[in-house]
């Protein structure tokens, strides 16, 4: 099977490096910083796939480089460094390296291709637009030009994600965390995109909520065979949702495997601590 | 051409330029205008010089007009469709005593029509130019605070928020609310602002003979729309764009029913009158 989604190498570097830490590659850094030119290095050399209707988690400590991960992905941040590439489903694309597209292309590909919920609803929604407002807007972007046609797909997002259609004119502003996180999850879904990035998403919200939330995603990864990357911090959502694992420390990948096998019998010292110390 | 004044006793001094600007001033602006026509809707940044008007009364409308200005050209002025009021006066006083060029009311006799939110009933031809005074260049500005964000909304086509913006107003309000500046999409490319005009005129910017120029001297931007370019308000399917409606209205001058209307409240505070807008145009259907 091909991989919908191949990252080779990919770095970010936070400050203007030097002979040192390009040379030792990260060798001799002192966690994720360089000691000459005080360079942090979000990301080093991360590589992965993700395949088709595959949920890959995403695990580390913070400011081990998962959400810089995302952002990179998601064309927020630019990489400086690496390769990401992008298979079309049908075949038909050529793969190609998406971090060398120019601006307009990659806005193109963001809203066709991909589906971000963050773990604050402020990042991923307009708080004083309604709520179908907010999923109607990559629609909108897309070039959907019937308002009708716009709130029947909007309800119907909305009535997945267990929104009653009642407040469907309301803005999120006056939702729960909750109900905030699952707008946030049928605005990511509008476009019917291929990959969906989790960026800590039931991090904040109470056991009941996050139990919803979670049964939602998997709900939703299942009917529309979606591909997933779910970045969190905490074992259990990763042991419910993902089939793969990887594990990030200080930037770079420690250590990749099965859920199952990463949780089970952890190999990486820094992983065994990970696994142990969970509550 | 310099303008030269005689005193009692001897020729003084030049005083100015033909036509207030110097030449390296006109040069830069006619290079803008040229960009601006080149790519329609795009709003090119210009050295807005000082005038002896007030940034925000028509500075930007009145620097492309002295640009353009011939010895040959007859001027119009009109401010809201009037040609008597204060600002469409002293703009006219002001570019006649630089110029000496003819000045007129009647639309089909100008050259150079300069308006303040406001097009003329009348339609214009090939030959004329109509510069419009704008003061928010920025149609995106209503969702987009940061000038730097808008461009860059413009250079990647970004108009989802503009879009959804309208889409609120509709879900909330039934229709668009915007009376006057009306987002147009030109050229199937940029979205731009119309400047202040009401919907009645948007229309009339669609594939028009006549060259329209936007000039906005506060916020240093000029933009264009070239002739027989595609001028499209932004309008959902099943909500189309509409204009303001007079049905059962009349001006009560000339009995026009097909005008922009304005309409006056008596000072009995009950009574409302309605009047043409375009007072030329209402002035030369009495004489006939």
């Amino acid at each position: 099977m091909k991989p919908l989604l191949k990252v080779s190498r990919l770095s970010k570097r936070y400050g203007n490096g030097c002979l040192f830490c390009a040379n030792e590659n990260g060798a001799g850094l002192v966690g994720n910083q360089c000691p000459h030119c005080k360079s942090v290095f979000a990301c080093r050399d991360v590589s992965f796939d993700l395949f088709p209707d595959e949920v890959l988690g995403i695990v580390g400590e913070s400011g081990s480089g998962k959400s810089t991960l995302v952002r990179l992905l998601h064309f927020e941040e630019e990489a400086t460094g690496g390769e990401v590439f992008l298979n079309a489903s049908t075949g038909e694309e050529k793969s190609q390296n998406v971090l060398a597209l120019g601006p307009f292309a990659k806005r193109q590909l963001r809203n066709r291709k991909f589906g971000i919920v963050y773990q604050n609803p402020q990042m991923g929604l307009r708080m004083d637009v309604s709520a179908g407002g907010n999923v109607a807007e990559k629609l909108l972007a897309a070039g959907w030009r019937n308002v009708g046609l716009i709130r029947e797909r909007a309800g119907e997002l909305l009535k997945k994600t267990e929104i009653p259609l009642s407040r469907m004119d309301e803005a999120p502003r006056n939702f729960s965390g909750g109900m905030q996180q699952r707008v946030q999850i049928a605005k990511a879904l509008s476009n019917k995109p291929r990959i969906l990035l989790l960026d800590e998403v039931t991090t904040g919200l109470d056991l009941s909520v996050q139990a919803r939330v979670l049964d939602l995603i998997k709900n939703l990864q299942r009917e529309l065979k979606l591909s997933a990357l779910v970045v969190s911090h905490d074992l259990g959502v990763i042991r419910l949702l993902c089939h793969r694992t990887i594990v990030m420390r200080y930037g770079r990948v420690v250590e990749s495997g099965l859920t199952d096998q990463i949780l089970e019998d952890p190999q990486h010292p820094y992983t065994q601590l990970l696994v142990s110390s969970r509550l | 051409m310099p303008i030269v004044e005689k005193s009692k006793k001897q020729t003084r001094q030049i005083l100015y330029n033909f036509a207030f600007l110097d030449d390296v001033a006109k040069r830069e602006i006619r290079r803008k205008i040229l960009k601006a026509v080149a790519v329609p809707g795009y709003q090119v940044p210009f050295g807005s010089r000082e005038m002896p008007i007030a940034r925000g009364w028509g500075t930007g409308g009145l620097q492309i007009t002295l640009s353009l200005i011939e010895p040959s050209d007859t001027l119009k002025v009109i401010d809201q469709g009037c040609d008597y009021s204060v600002n469409a006066v002293n703009i006219k006083k002001f570019v006649q005593a630089v110029t000496g060029v003819r000045i007129t009311t009647d639309t089909t006799e100008a050259t150079l029509i300069q308006t303040r939110h406001r097009i003329p009933e009348e339609p214009m031809t090939e030959d004329q130019i109509l510069v419009l005074q704008v003061p928010y260049p920025e149609a995106l500005r209503e969702v987009e605070p940061s000038e730097q964000k808008t461009r860059a909304m413009h250079a990647e086509g970004d108009y989802g928020r503009m879009w959804l913006f309208l889409y609120e107003d509709i879900i909330h309000y039934g229709e668009v609310r915007l009376s006057y500046r009306y987002p147009v999409l030109v050229n199937n490319k940029y979205i731009m602002d119309p400047s202040p005009i009401p919907r009645w005129d948007v229309p009339k910017l669609n594939m028009a003979r006549t060259l329209f120029l936007f000039g906005a001297g506060r916020e240093k931007r000029i933009y264009a729309v070239p002739p027989y370019t595609s001028v499209e308000p932004l309008q959902f399917e099943d909500h189309p764009f509409r204009v303001e409606s007079f049905a059962g209205k009349r001006c009560e001058r000339c009995g026009a029913e097909d005008t922009y209307l304005d309409e006056i409240i008596a000072e009995d505070g009950v009574t409302r009158h309605y009047y043409c807008s375009d007072t030329s145009f209402c002035d030369k259907r009495r004489r006939t």
